[in-house]
């Protein structure tokens, strides 16, 4: 029974040393490649924030409201948080491919998988950037362009303009990635519409006045404000 | 090279028969069958007196007319004129037209213009608004014989107005142009106007023709071409000044093609207009006519509250392109009544340079910049208007030259402000 004991747990031991000495080689390459990954994605990021820094890019992100809401959401600056997310989904990436070197089984689909969303993940950005860059110029444009034209509610149809926008962005950038699509489209449906009756009952009720003058203007049938229009700038 | 693209053939053909001359009168036209005709005969009856044995021709470079524009330019018989004046040219006068667009360009009409004018090696150009319904014969003499004669490389006009009008060039343009650049034009954006081949030729070459300012804004740039390549200028009073259309047509379009130009210069000529601390006055010819001011029917209270919703709906714009003091300042005269409204000359001197230097930064869309101060010069306009409400037309005169001292004085804050990397 001793003896019995003793052969096992020595069988066992040299099981645990064989399957060590296995694996030891393997962890030492997973520890290599997360090191080495981390070096690359650290130069990757400092690589990024220099390119984000020459192009001015945050110039481009504060005209687009991004900064705006980045300082809302006490985040760093674009550019910073750009250059982290490169240096993360690089080094998590070079991680992954060190947990494949080990040959754990049922793991390999989910690196695979991993590898396979980055794309997406990345579209997805830069549609959320391009999209809340178009709802700042739009609603910037369509603001200026009612406040010179003397229409009353102008920042109400400025927000209209940037909240439809975003909506449109988020909705495309969900069904990039594929979260919640079915809902997603249901959502942006039932939303667009109520912004959209929203806006019509509010143009046409709450802004009679605003309605008539556009009316008139657009079929030229009211009576022109002449007094204002002796100025002549030239 | 510029005029191989720009001209189309029959244009080149039509050219081509009129042959080598020594003017060039342009007419840069879009819709303007209403208002040409006395245009054109002052423009004949002036050639016929004044330059009776040069070589002439009347070039029109419409942009898309509707109403038979172009047909009455080339149609216009010059016999009528000869019945009324008794004066016969020595020369056969030409009057030939292209169609540039099929929507009005001011600058590509310019350029039109002046690219002919160089092919056929003109002397002079002289170009003439076709709503100028106010011209003498006389205009053209006064603004082509210094070019012509006297070596001048342009000559730009000076007008008698009323006081509702020419409101932006009095308060914004001339003011600016003249402490940037050091030199009071009175006009830098004008609709008639002299220039010399040489300043035609070096203009042309300029590279501004890609850019969306150049082609709209083609005059102010003129302009500052003569003034920043020390060309010769000068200036001439012309008389009373009205336009038939006293809307002034669409604001922003306006502030687009004048302030926009003017903002955008500023770029390329920095190490130059950084230099320079004072104004030079610039040789004026002629003698200044005296306008009996009609009392200005202006809605004040509109204005007003187009500056002050202006105000208060741009907030967010103005925070990125004003500083906090000028829009503090800016909300402050926003609460006061029309009675008491005054927007200050130093203030509105310290907006108009804040935002020039945010136009440099492209703090945001460079285009946002200038129709951001739409309604800030509705609210100048404003404070013109009432300052000058009771003044005669020499009191207009001081308030402008006050207002350009204002400019001058802060030109170093606009140096402060274009320097600031914030």
């Amino acid at each position: 029974m001793r003896e019995i004991i003793i052969t096992e747990l020595t069988q066992a031991s040299q099981e645990l040393a064989r399957a060590f000495a296995h694996y030891l080689p393997r962890l030492i390459v997973m520890l290599i490649i997360a090191f080495v990954g981390w070096v690359i994605a650290y130069l990757l990021k400092v690589l990024v924030r220099s390119i984000l820094r020459l192009t001015k890019f945050s110039k481009l992100s504060e005209n687009s409201g991004a900064t705006q809401l980045l300082k809302q959401a006490a985040l760093p600056s674009s550019t910073e948080l750009l250059s982290r997310f490169v240096f993360w989904v690089a080094w998590v990436g070079f991680i992954l491919l060190g947990v494949s070197v080990l040959g754990i089984v049922g793991l390999q689909e989910y690196i695979s998988r991993f590898f396979l969303f980055l794309p997406r993940l990345f579209v997805s950005l830069v549609i959320l950037f391009f999209g809340l860059l178009a709802a700042s110029f739009f609603s910037r444009a369509v603001l200026l362009a009612a406040v010179n034209a003397n229409f009353r509610s102008s920042r109400l149809l400025s927000i209209s303009i940037r909240i439809i926008i975003s909506i449109f962005a988020l909705s495309m950038v969900f069904e990039v990635l594929g979260v919640a699509e079915e809902t997603m489209l249901i959502a942006f449906g039932t939303a667009f519409g109520a912004v959209m009756l929203g806006l019509a009952i509010a143009f046409g009720l709450g802004g009679q006045d605003l309605a008539r003058e556009f009316l008139e203007r657009r079929l030229g049938t009211g009576k022109r404000e002449e007094k204002e229009d002796e100025l002549s700038p030239l | 090279m510029a005029e191989e693209t720009l001209l189309t053939d029959d244009f080149l053909r039509q050219l081509i028969n009129v042959g080598e001359v020594d003017i060039v009168v342009g007419l840069p036209t879009h819709n303007n069958a209403n208002t040409l005709e006395p245009v054109l005969r002052a423009i004949q009856a002036g050639i016929l007196k004044c330059f009776p044995r040069e070589r002439v021709v009347i070039i029109n470079a419409d942009g898309g007319s509707q109403d038979g524009t172009p047909e009455l330019v080339t149609g216009v018989s010059i016999d009528d004129v000869w019945k009324v004046s008794k004066v016969y040219a020595l020369r056969t006068l030409h009057s030939i037209s292209t169609r540039y667009a099929h929507t009005p360009e001011p600058g590509t009409a310019l350029r039109t213009i002046l690219a002919a004018a160089d092919l056929l090696r003109a002397k002079a150009s002289v170009l003439v608004s076709p709503d100028s319904t106010t011209i003498e014969p006389d205009w053209l003499q006064r603004l082509a014989r210094p070019v012509y004669n006297d070596n001048i490389d342009m000559v730009s006009p000076i007008y008698r107005r009323q006081t509702s009008e020419g409101v932006l060039m009095r308060n914004l343009l001339y003011p600016m142009t003249r402490a940037i650049y050091g030199h009071r034009i009175r006009e830098p954006y004008a609709s008639e106007f002299a220039i010399s081949g040489r300043l035609a030729a070096d203009f042309l070459a300029k590279d501004i023709w890609n850019e969306d300012w150049g082609r709209v804004g083609a005059e102010i740039c003129l302009t500052i071409t003569a003034i920043t390549g020390n060309y010769r200028t000068s200036q001439c009073f012309l008389g009373t000044k009205t336009h038939p259309d006293r809307s002034g047509g669409d604001l922003v379009a306006t502030m687009r093609r004048t302030v926009g130009a003017l903002f955008s210069s500023l770029d390329s000529n920095f190490p130059l207009w950084s230099t320079i601390t004072d104004s030079q006055a610039v040789p004026t010819f002629g003698t200044q006519s005296e306008v009996t001011l009609e009392p200005v029917r202006v809605n004040r209270k509109r204005l007003r509250e187009m500056f002050a919703t202006g105000v208060a709906e741009l907030e967010p714009i103005f925070r990125s392109i004003l500083s906090a003091s000028t829009l503090s300042e800016l909300q402050r005269i926003a609460s006061l009544d029309v009675s008491d409204f005054n927007y200050p000359a130093d203030v509105w001197a310290k907006t108009v340079f804040e935002f020039a230097a945010s136009y440099h930064k492209s703090v945001i869309n460079r285009d946002h910049i200038v129709q951001a101060l739409v309604p800030l010069y509705r609210g100048r306009a404003l404070t013109f208007l009432l300052e000058n409400r009771e003044g005669s037309g020499e009191d207009i005169e001081k308030s402008v030259e006050s207002l350009c001292g204002d400019f001058e004085r802060l030109k170093p804050y606009l140096l402060e402000v274009w320097a600031d990397r914030k």
